[in-house]
């Protein structure tokens, strides 16, 4: 019998053009939380899918209990006993939880004895009992569509648990979700672990790694770099394995001066009543103003309503006095409005198109010959030139953007919106599921384009960044705001009371 | 990575990214040598007339399919076309004149109002889909049944003939002798709207719109396309190559009527996606709906020379788009 319940060794997958991994190992041990960690394309979700049967492996081998086994498909992983929650979850949400917790292995019965149909009441029975074990008190007759994130990702768990697993992978888990839905989280994770669930965790976040994990292996680059006791860890001694090189700051040093009020937001409620209401702020010249709140603020339904992207029943916006009318995404470019949108692959990239055709489709109109000719030669210089600011890596300006890793797609967008000189730039979450390394290449980018005269707004989850990188930080709570902090003063607390004030 | 690819290597390349038109390729080539007459001039004219007419409607439904769209409509658009062309054109002194009292049009007088119709018929299509959200499939499906309810009302469900002698002499006129080389106006006229349609795919920002909204049509939409107008401009441009379509069938069969151009948009469909127009949006090249066309064209001749008999023609054209798309799909299964 093996140490380790599951081990991944000599794993090789190859890209075209890009080895991924390059013979890396994983040991799990029983009853440990193993955290995985790297930069985004250092190989972590790769190698998941090899376990996971998404991907095949080139060369490679897995051995559960120390006996070598091959993983097919996923339903071949589910069956040994491994299960995943993706980071991009992937229920079926006009389907009740019981569907999506049995979906493709329903609990069967015979009808009038031969035929064979879905055993429905038992179906809900077990998944009544696993919804338990997770700590979720729901109805599985609830359509999943109803639910929060946080309550998809329990009914995520649920179906792992259903499936009696012995390694669970938990791919970003904490990315969407607020801070108590966090310890409801890691509550479930002990529980599994206590009962001998060995458990992968992918995620960014410093403190919940040393917080939560027993182990902790780094990859970098599709290299395998080491594992070691979560313990004997620090942040700093992380970041420099994940990254390969000293890290001194986490934010760069900023020297832009906010200067007089130049856009300003009035009045601004939606026409969705439980959405935002009576908005009120402005931001000035090379300022950062950065936008707190928690999940369901509705800070990103605010910016995209000033965007053009949702519907208002009040409110103006003016631009150094004047008044803008923005019906649609069009009108706010058209004015020197940028916006850059929390959901990277939903609404920002267009997969299957190249880098060249991504970076350029926001500012077509500067490169026109004769007014209708498109100058090809004069617009692969501006994504060559962007390509290279951006310090994109990418293998040509003709690849697909859908190759690409989070956080170099991230900077194609920001590079799109660049190539429009955009007066006010609105970032939503610009830094979610980005690695340390390309966050402080972001974090650089914008501190430059607020000393450059730019205006910033930056909505964001992580009151580290705010406090890091804002002049000033607004609150949301509940459709409204809840205040202003000084970028100087602002502290977890202060922000956290301002984004808890709910109407009573 | 980096080494330079033989001509040879290039050659397997593409058959291995092509296998249904390399496979035709050989198919024809042993056909050509074992059958006689298969390679003629006459039986190229024959090849590159049929395909120009097929490869002008494809060109229009392409920017429908590659926004992640179709049009069912187009067929039946090219019977109207092909139907009001006709009565339009009608010697004046033709006994069997649809409408005694409408004046004899000139040509160029009737081309231009079927490209007005279609414009209309299209920008229609292109309104209920882009501000009324109703789905491509649903919307062209009513307009084709629509179109083709207007053509049986115009027509009254009579064949349309007595052309005026010039009509039919300049569409289905070539240059050379009939006998020996010779190259008809429609390969001109295919060769003058494939170069048009690279140029808007390619060179204008129409063309760019259109391949970002089939790549992620909210991601265009927040980049400032005007996704409403850049789809109803596609649909018009549909519309009006349609029009166009039918006003030189009409000319080529020397008549019409209101079956004309039924089941031509399947036709279309099935030549972009044999061309490698993704199903799935954003993806597709002019180069890639001309080989499509031709080798559903060419399919149909080497059958005809084989002397199958027609009814399996259907069979054999049916399997070969599943197929078509099939392997296409692998393709790109295989990529990830």
């Amino acid at each position: 019998m093996s140490e380790f319940v599951l081990e991944m060794k000599d794993v090789y997958k190859a890209f075209p053009g890009v080895v991924a991994l390059n013979h890396v190992k994983l040991q799990l041990k029983p009853g440990t939380v193993h955290a995985l960690m790297g930069e985004n394309g250092a190989g972590k979700s790769t190698l998941m899918k090899c376990m996971f049967g998404i991907y095949s492996m080139d060369e490679g081998e897995i051995y559960i209990d120390g006996v070598k086994t091959e993983i097919k498909n996923p339903l071949d992983a589910l069956g040994k006993g491994i299960a995943m929650v993706h980071q991009e979850l992937q229920p079926i949400p006009a389907r009740t939880i019981g569907e999506n917790i049995y979906l493709g292995r329903y609990p069967m019965k015979k009808a009038l004895g031969f035929i064979p149909i879905i055993d429905h009441k038992k179906m809900y029975e077990d998944a009544e009992r696993v919804l338990k074990e997770v700590k979720m008190d729901f109805d599985p007759h609830t359509k999943v569509g109803e639910l929060s994130v946080s309550q998809m990702q329990s009914v995520e768990i649920a179906k792992a648990v259903s499936a009696n697993c012995r390694v669970l992978i938990l791919d970003e888990p904490t990315s969407s979700l607020t801070q108590n839905e966090v310890e409801a989280l890691f509550n479930i994770v002990n529980d599994l672990k206590s009962k001998g669930v060995a458990i992968v965790y992918i995620s960014h976040k410093m403190d919940e790694i040393l917080r939560i994990s027993d182990e902790v292996t780094i990859m970098r680059d599709g290299q395998y770099i080491g594992t070691w006791e979560a313990k004997d860890l620090t942040t700093d001694f992380i970041i420099t394995k994940m990254v390969g090189r000293e890290l001194t700051n986490l934010y760069p040093p900023r020297s832009n001066v906010p200067g007089d009020v130049v856009f300003e937001v009035e009045d601004f409620t939606s026409i969705n009543p439980k959405s935002f209401r009576h908005v009120n702020f402005n931001v000035r010249k090379g300022e950062i103003l950065g936008v707190a709140g928690l999940v369901g603020a509705q800070r990103t339904e605010l910016m995209e309503g000033i965007f053009g992207i949702r519907s208002k029943t009040s409110g103006t916006v003016r631009y150094k006095g004047r008044e803008l009318n923005i019906r649609r995404p069009k009108d706010a470019i058209d004015n020197g409005i940028a916006m850059l949108t929390e959901d990277r692959r939903g609404t920002g990239i267009m997969g299957v198109l190249s880098v060249a055709d991504n970076i350029s489709i926001a500012s077509l109109n500067k490169y026109l010959d004769y007014g209708f000719m498109l100058n090809d030669k004069k617009i692969e210089e501006l994504v060559q030139d962007n390509i290279e600011k951006m310090n994109t890596k990418t293998p040509s300006s003709k690849t697909p953007i859908g190759s690409l890793s989070g956080g170099n797609q991230q900077k194609v967008l920001i590079g799109r919106w660049l190539a429009n000189n955009p007066d006010v730039l609105i970032l939503d979450e610009p830094t979610r599921g980005i690695d340390v390394g390309a966050k402080y290449e972001i974090y650089t980018i914008i501190a430059d384009l607020a000393k450059q005269g730019k205006s910033i707004i930056m909505i964001s989850s992580e009151m580290a960044e705010l406090i890091g990188m804002s002049d000033r930080v607004m609150v949301m709570c509940d459709g409204r705001v809840t205040g202003f902090i000084d970028g100087k003063d602002a502290t977890q607390e202060n922000i956290m009371e301002l984004a808890t004030r709910f109407e009573s | 990575m980096k080494e330079k690819k033989s001509f040879g290597n290039k050659v397997l390349d593409y058959i291995k990214g092509n296998p249904i038109v390399a496979m035709l390729t050989v198919v024809s080539i042993i056909v050509g040598m074992t059958v006689d007459n298969f390679f003629s001039w006459n039986n190229l004219s024959n090849l590159i007339s049929n395909t120009a007419i097929r490869f002008i409607i494809a060109l229009g439904v392409s920017g429908c399919l590659i926004t992640k769209g179709t049009d069912l409509s187009a067929g039946r658009q090219v019977g109207l076309a092909a139907c009001l062309s006709g009565i339009l054109v009608q010697r004046a002194d033709y006994s069997g004149r649809l409408f005694a009292n409408l004046p004899e049009f000139n040509m160029f007088a009737a081309l231009l109002i079927v490209i007005v119709l279609g414009a209309v018929i299209g920008g229609i299509n292109g309104l209920i889909i882009s501000r009324l959200k109703v789905p491509p499939f649903i919307t062209t499906l009513g307009t084709q049944t629509i179109v083709y309810g207007l053509c049986l009302v115009l027509t009254n469900a009579q064949p349309i003939g007595g052309f005026a002698a010039g009509y039919t002499k300049l569409i289905t006129g070539r240059i050379g002798d009939v006998k020996s080389f010779n190259l008809p106006y429609l390969l001109f006229v295919a060769i003058f709207f494939g170069f048009l349609f690279w140029f808007l795919y390619n060179k204008m920002r129409h063309g760019k719109y259109m391949y970002a909204i089939g790549g992620n049509e909210i991601a265009a939409e927040v980049s400032g396309v005007n996704t409403a107008k850049s789809l109803t401009l596609i649909y018009i441009t549909a519309g009006i190559m349609y029009a166009i379509a039918g006003w030189l069938l009409a000319a080529k069969s020397g008549g019409a009527s209101a079956s004309m151009g039924q089941g031509y948009e399947l036709e279309a469909i099935a030549g972009c996606t044999i061309g490698g127009v993704s199903t799935t949006g954003g993806i597709g090249t002019v180069s890639g709906v001309l080989v499509g066309v031709l080798v559903f064209e060419l399919l149909k001749i080497v059958l005809q020379f084989l002397g199958v008999n027609p009814y399996y023609n259907y069979i054999v054209q049916g399997l070969v788009i599943v197929v078509a798309v099939a392997l296409d799909i692998r393709k790109n299964i295989k990529k990830k």
